[in-house]
């Protein structure tokens, strides 16, 4: 049968003659691997371009249209030593980076204007307290006038245009008292300006916007990388399916190239990438990622098929009944969708200290003018006065304190093998109390392991690895793998559901199910362990048992050890069968522990622990999990987890340690302290100021140095967050 | 005084250079890789085309 790679999908025309594609590349990590992949690459005649993005880890590629098939671009990354997939930039994530370059632009106008008029305000400070003349006063203000009013009029715009969004909707947000902080002060100094006056407060104004503009940007940036990291998480599941698209002729083609009624190839070792309806062939499937159940399930004509399961031993034809967008179990999308309303709009911190801010400053401001009023001063140096107040008392820091947190705490968490999917999971993850884990995928390796290799001399088992080489099962892949085999035996021949037999030097080997080796006296002892998959080995007339199965994660006792002693609570939740959770809970000497349990029960568990006050995390895989994720307080996800769940988690891990999830709450409680800190900072900078400006005694230099001291400490003070602890368990 | 006429256009000027030159780096996507860029800066520069190999 003839295959053909298919990726016309993803490659778009760049102009004159130019292709391009963009794929997503595993492991690439520091500059070494960006020079070894541009320079590997571009060996590669008539390639125009072949540019690494370290950031998102991610290659551009550009070459003369018609030359190149892009399937030789993944073959050499491979050959390099990097996996790499074809990527489509969704226009959720492009949007965010226009809105980032925006920002970017408008930060980089107010950074100029600041500098500048600043250059003509400190000749005036100094000139007010020396010899300088009115005439030379005013005009340094009007040239400040002419730079600060059309830089603030385009930098401001994100925030003057999310303050008009808020007051059409009849709500109030930050950028509103920012908006007329801002606004309030341009139009004051013009009119002092006007007034030959001594102080104008250009400066401060477009100074503000500078400041604010690096926390709006910074929160930006934040929000872009989790937009592109979810989309290399899509990339890198690499769904493609086998698609018939002649008799005897098949495709690979990518998931969104399929339509319902079309015919896919199920090759054994395959994971199934759609919904449908086998038509022919037998094989058994392994379910786990959808139900967590490890047992397999038999899979002939009729039977259904869901996207996340694995072909194990026969080659299946499938008639297709939803493709990418519907591929789902009805209960469990019903389940989904109630939780993902259900999930209660979390207050993030910043929205919090926001609602609190406006009206005190509102009123402050408010106030100071009555109060001089009453005291008898003129309406003039009244609302001066109050102007003076709205400009001391805006944001600032306050704009800093959380995204220069989270900015540089994601950074941190990203290097430890953790990736956020949304800004405020830090803030929720530090609260977490109470760990629930699925097993199968979460605590166990999505990976089989053999479990008694060591009772096997090591030649015999070698000779298995290189004879279950020949085989596409997943039992026959973990042997291989276990034995290090490299070269398979020629002639072997694989029995579909039987096992692999060859002859070497006259001496007949076969790898397989127990009766087909004649091994089933053998097995007894070996079936002890519930969840283990026994296969035999028969060399001749010595025969051998080997007992596969998924294996705990490495660290996973270190793990729930750590957590206990930070006295969060844990628990198993495991759609598997009893015998085999209660072998892993006795094994990581977790007590608490349900089989059997199906998605509803998860929810109504983790329903049962808010009620008494508990915040929940939850950390699971399978398709099973999606609606607990997303009911509980806060989720997380290994990266081999199913789709689904890992668009529904707040964070995602990668690798096989389970440690990230320790690292990930030690340093989300980190940042969330960090947090609190810059917002007491950012409140105690206005306690000392305030009653200053009220006073009266404000001077813009007093004014753009309060200001640049309050955002410095903040700034300062989260860089802190970059030095989470390595040691976590 | 009079050299505030010659001085302050010409600084304006600078400051609008170096702005002009940020939103032309911006926009041919010199901060699209903060990471990447961070690196290639220490990067060795790329090694002279290798000579055929004599046989």
């Amino acid at each position: 049968m003839h295959v053909t790679r298919d990726f016309s999908h993803y490659v778009r025309n760049a102009g004159e003659g130019i292709q391009h594609i963009d794929l997503a590349v595993e492991g690439v990590h520091c500059a070494g691997c960006m020079a070894k992949i541009e320079r590997g690459l571009s060996a590669i005649p008539d390639v125009t371009l072949a540019r690494v993005n370290l950031t998102d880890r991610r290659v551009a590629l550009e070459w003369k249209a018609g030359t190149l098939d892009p399937g030789r671009f993944i073959d050499r990354l491979e050959e390099l030593g990097y996996k790499a997939y074809p990527f489509e930039t969704e226009s959720a994530e492009e949007a965010e980076v226009a809105e980032s370059r925006f920002l970017l632009r408008c930060l980089g106008v107010a950074a100029f204007a600041t500098m500048n008029v600043m250059m003509l305000s400190i000749p005036v400070w100094s000139g007010n307290v020396s010899d300088m003349l009115p005439e030379q006063r005013d005009f340094f203000h009007w040239l400040s006038a002419l730079i600060a009013l059309p830089a603030a009029a385009y930098a401001g715009q994100p925030f003057f245009r999310s303050a008009w969004r808020a007051l059409s909707a009849k709500t109030t947000n930050m950028d509103v008292p920012i908006s007329i902080g801002v606004i309030l002060a341009l139009g004051m100094s013009v009119v002092e300006t006007i007034h030959h006056a001594e102080h104008a407060y250009f400066d401060a104004a477009i100074m503000l916007l500078t400041f604010l503009l690096v926390g709006r940007f910074l929160d930006q940036n934040m929000r872009r990388r989790t937009r592109a990291v979810a989309g290399n998480l899509a990339a890198l599941k690499a769904e493609t399916a086998a698609k018939f698209v002649g008799p005897g002729e098949i495709s690979q083609v990518p998931v969104a190239a399929i339509h319902p009624g079309d015919i896919v190839l199920l090759r054994p070792g395959e994971r199934c990438a759609v919904d449908g309806t086998v038509i022919e062939g037998r094989s058994e499937i392994d379910q786990s990622l959808i139900t967590g159940e490890t047992l397999y399930v038999t899979a002939e004509q009729g039977t259904p098929v869901y996207a996340g399961s694995m072909n194990i031993s026969g080659t299946l034809r499938v008639r297709v009944s939803a493709a990418s967008e519907a591929t789902l179990l009805a209960e469990i999308t019903r389940l989904l969708d109630n939780a993902l309303q259900a999930r209660s709009r979390y207050m993030r911190l910043a929205d919090r200290a926001s609602r609190l801010y406006a009206p005190v400053v509102h009123a402050t401001a408010l106030l100071t003018i009555l109060g001089w009023v009453i005291a008898g001063a003129s309406w003039h140096d009244a609302i001066v006065t109050g102007v003076a107040v709205l400009i001391i008392t805006c944001p600032c820091a306050l704009g800093l304190a959380i995204p220069t947190v989270q900015t540089i705490a994601s950074g941190a968490m990203f290097k430890s093998g953790v990736l956020l999917n949304s800004g405020d999971a830090i803030e929720r993850m530090a609260e977490a109390d109470h760990v629930i884990f699925d097993k199968t995928g979460t605590l166990t390796l999505p990976d089989l392991e053999v479990m008694n290799a060591a009772d096997i001399p090591a030649d015999v088992f070698e000779l298995a690895g290189r004879l279950a080489l020949s085989s596409h099962h997943p039992v026959a892949a973990a042997v291989a793998q276990a034995a290090d085999a490299k070269s398979p035996i020629v002639g072997a021949v694989e029995e579909p559901g039987q096992g692999v037999r060859a002859t070497v030097d006259g001496v007949e080997l076969r790898l397989g199910r127990p009766s087909y080796c004649g091994a089933e006296t053998l097995v007894g002892g070996a079936t002890l362990d519930p969840e283990a998959s026994v296969v035999a080995f028969s060399k001749g007339s010595e025969k051998f048992v080997l007992s596969v199965r998924q294996g705990l994660r490495p660290d996973a006792q270190a793990v729930v050890a750590a957590l206990k002693a930070r006295n969060i609570g844990i628990e198993i939740l495991s759609g598997d069968r009893e015998p085999a959770v209660k072998a892993a809970a006795q094994a990581l000497a977790m007590p608490e522990w349900r089989a059997g349990v199906t998605p509803a029960d998860k929810i109504a568990r983790i329903e049962e622990l808010k009620q008494r006050g508990a915040k929940v995390l939850m950390v699971g895989d399978g398709m099973n999990d999606a609606p607990s994720l997303a009911a509980a307080h806060v989720s997380m996800s290994p990266i081999s987890a199913a789709h689904l769940s890992q668009a529904t988690a707040d964070l995602v891990f990668l690798g096989r340690p389970l440690a990230p999830v320790v690292a990930a709450i030690d340093a989300s409680r980190k940042a969330l302290h960090l947090m609190r800190q810059n917002l007491w900072l950012a409140i105690g900078y206005n306690v000392l100021a305030v009653p200053v400006a009220i006073s009266g005694i404000v001077t813009p230099l007093i004014a753009a140095a309060a200001m640049s001291g309050s955002s410095i400490l903040v700034m300062l003070n989260s860089l802190r967050a970059r030095s989470t602890s390595r040691e976590i368990v | 005084m009079e050299i505030l006429v010659i001085l302050v256009p010409l600084a304006l000027m600078l400051g609008g250079a170096g702005l002009v030159a940020f939103l032309w780096s911006l926009r041919s996507g010199q901060y699209d890789d903060l990471d990447g860029a961070a690196w290639r800066a220490i990067a060795d520069d790329e090694p002279p085309q290798e000579a055929p190999v004599e046989r």
